[in-house]
């Protein structure tokens, strides 16, 4: 190929695509000629790691600045495809359709929050620290506010959030590891971790960068695929986005029909952990006005402090573009986060229509026990019934379901082929490892970049730098994936107390180290540690029995940890001295767009 | 005024007015959700859900490609866009 690497990035990805769909095909030509469910499993999920790995591997650096920000040579829509890959975790590929599916209304707060947060990312921070010239997070904040402590608090926040979070994606690529290569969890987590070490160790931000682009392609076609089958074969619509109107009124009308009737408690004990019934409405608005918009707003403003995200950004070749790729980030994160809802409806309709040929309500608990892929899903503990009323037939209210079902089961309840499971396996695996990559990376960054290197040891060499920064990549990885192999939380609480804990710390000092030039060390300091604390000491009183306060929850308490940083924060500033004359200059530098960025090119 | 101080203060008009779409859709139009959800919407989906599934977010990612262009415009004309060897 000529010209180099860079130019020719619609054609290698290109090329990929081909070839990733060729071996789908290859796979379905493969299951026919009768390969085992097991074994497409296995070569799904082998075949796409071994890809990523030989994109790590190629990507493997010694330089500073690729290490940290990819050379800072990203284009646009490449950006915006490997953010959307680090955004959208296993939680959103594999939980997400199961939450709707479950919760309706209530929970759909989330597609709105993890969207809209990107309009804050776009106007508020990513281009003016991309004109800062940062390599992490921490790096902002300790050069605009000045001083060890400021630089180091920003660290501790960052790693708290990012911590909380990948556990929970080490956990997912676990899971699935476990279920598609047929091995104990215990010993899948470790499977995983090495995988998403493989993407990163060698290349840095570099390799973390293309082998998302390739995980982006990878989980959306995993995800559209089946979706668009699905509806098609059920007869709902050739384009399920615009044409469900019918099937959702008919859940509603389904709904009313059965009722939700309310188990009594001795009855729900039998009922294996973490499974549930269909208890909300589908589509009608189940929660108050003041539960949806401050889950959404929580998850918003955490988006804007997720470092992880945040870092994405460092690497495209200008301001500009670091705008635009925002853009571009969030459609493609759209296109799945708009599908989800449509798998959710799919799901449930299939499911509960008696009309249907895959209905089960309704029918005898004898006949529901025969069918194959109940059988399958009941011994995966992701199924269960149990005839409360003892009538003989199956009501909503005795059908139990775990969340993750709804990604990976219903492609079989539908009836197609296993080569779609196969897929979908490989596709949450993207998404895990992704999510995983971009979070261990940011947090072995930030301590290596701004505590090594920055506070310990200001003359480190590049290959002493790089070393320390790959070894605590190991140290990180396998600290997550320890508490991960302890199931401590579920994937999704533990994703949005991630999102809590960023806002908590980081939300207002970075914002208002853009827009404030007033905002000085004193109070950047006092809103980083006070903030945490402060959500912290919120969440543990919660889950200690405390009532809790403006209705604000334990996955809603980032709220109350970042208005106690806005207001120490701003109290503490005016209180001390304004910065001086050099920093206010530097805001003034970082407010447009033109000239050198703040801090050099290798720094 | 200085021509900073002028592009500043454009600058942050523009970001008031993304960030009151923003609000209308991300936070206003929910105030209202049980009202609006009667009303049959796009597509035939009752208006609050379509909003929760495809209207905000679709608004979103439109919202952040017109703030780009308007703010990219803002830089030309007070001379602060990047050059290409920057």
């Amino acid at each position: 190929m000529k010209g180099n690497f860079i130019d020719n990035l619609p054609k290698v990805y290109g090329i990929y695509t081909g070839g990733f769909i060729g071996f789908i095909i290859i796979m379905a030509i493969a299951e026919q000629m009768g390969m085992t469910a097991k074994a497409i499993g296995i070569a799904f999920v082998a075949f796409t790691v071994f890809i990523y790995a030989l994109i790590g591997w190629l990507s493997r650096t010694a330089q500073a600045d690729a290490y940290y920000v990819a050379g800072r040579q990203v284009p646009t829509v490449f950006n915006g495809m490997a953010t959307a890959a680090d955004w959208m975790s296993g939680a959103s590929f594999v939980a997400m359709a199961g939450g709707i599916y479950f919760k309706g209304y209530g929970y759909m707060a989330l597609l709105v929050g993890w969207t809209g947060g990107y309009v804050l990312v776009a106007s508020l921070l990513a281009p003016y620290l991309r004109k800062f010239g940062c390599y992490t997070v921490p790096d902002f904040i300790g050069t605009r506010y000045g001083g060890n402590l400021a630089r180091f608090s920003a660290v501790v926040v960052l790693t708290v959030a990012s911590f909380t979070y990948v556990t929970a994606q080490i956990n997912a690529t676990g899971t699935i590891a476990s279920v598609a290569l047929d091995i104990p969890f215990q010993y899948a987590v470790y499977v995983g971790l090495i995988s998403i070490l493989l993407c990163s160790m060698l290349g840095g931000m570099r390799g973390v960068t293309w082998t998302q682009v390739a995980q982006y392609i990878v989980l959306i076609i995993a995800y559209l695929l089946p979706v668009f089958w699905i509806s098609n074969k059920m007869g709902a619509g050739f384009f399920p986005h615009f044409m469900l109107a019918d099937e959702v009124a008919r859940i509603g009308e389904l709904e009313q029909q059965f009722g939700f009737v309310k188990n009594a408690a001795a009855d729900l004990k039998s009922v294996p952990k973490g499974l549930a019934g269909i208890t909300k409405a589908h589509s009608a608005v189940n929660a108050t006005p003041w539960a949806f918009i401050s889950l959404a707003l929580a998850m918003m403003m955490g988006t804007a402090s997720l470092p992880h995200v945040m870092m994405r950004y460092f690497t495209t070749p200008s301001v500009k573009a670091a705008r635009k790729s925002v853009g571009w980030s969030l459609f493609f994160i759209f296109l799945l986060y708009s599908s989800a809802p449509m798998l959710a409806t799919l799901s449930k309709l299939s499911l509960i229509d008696p009309n249907l040929p895959t209905g089960i309500i309704g029918k005898t608990f004898a006949e529901v026990e025969a069918i194959d892929w109940y059988q399958n899903w009941n011994q995966a503990n992701l199924m269960f019934i149990s005839d409360f009323n003892g009538n003989g037939t199956l009501e909503l209210n005795e059908f139990f379901m775990g969340g993750k079902a709804v990604v990976l089961a219903t492609p079989e309840i539908a009836g197609l082929p296993y080569v779609i499971s196969g897929l979908v396996a490989a596709g949450g695996m993207a998404a895990a490892m992704s999510t995983a990559d971009g979070l261990i990376l940011a947090i072995a960054n930030a301590i290596s970049h701004d505590v090594y290197y920055k506070i310990i040891d200001p003359k480190a060499e590049t290959a002493k730098r790089l070393l320390v920064a790959r070894v605590l990549l190991v140290v990180i990885g396998f600290a997550g994936a320890t508490i991960a192999a302890m199931e401590i939380q579920g994937i999704l609480g533990s994703v949005i107390w991630a999102f809590d804990f960023a806002m908590s710390g980081l939300f207002f000092p970075l914002v208002l180290g853009v827009w404030w030039k007033r905002a000085n060390r004193q109070g950047a300091i006092a809103g980083m540690l006070g903030g945490l604390v402060a959500g912290a000491w919120y969440l543990v009183w919660v889950r200690t029995g405390g009532s809790g306060f403006l209705g604000i929850t334990q996955l809603t308490f980032g709220i109350f940890g970042s208005a106690v940083s806005l207001v120490l924060m701003v109290v503490v500033s005016l209180m001390t001295a304004e910065p001086d004359k050099a920093t206010q200059k530097m805001v003034d530098d970082v407010r447009v767009p033109s000239g050198k960025s703040i801090l050099g090119r290798s720094h | 005024m200085s021509n900073q101080q002028k592009h500043w203060e454009k600058t942050r008009g523009l970001l008031f007015i993304t960030l009151a779409i923003w609000f209308v859709f991300s936070i206003g139009i929910f105030l209202f959700g049980a009202e609006m959800n009667e009303v049959k919407g796009p597509f035939g989906y009752p208006w609050t859900y379509w909003f929760t599934c495809q209207g905000s977010l679709g608004a979103f990612v439109i919202l952040i490609f017109w703030f780009a262009n308007r703010q990219e415009k803002i830089d030309e004309e007070f001379g602060f866009s990047e050059r290409e060897d920057e």
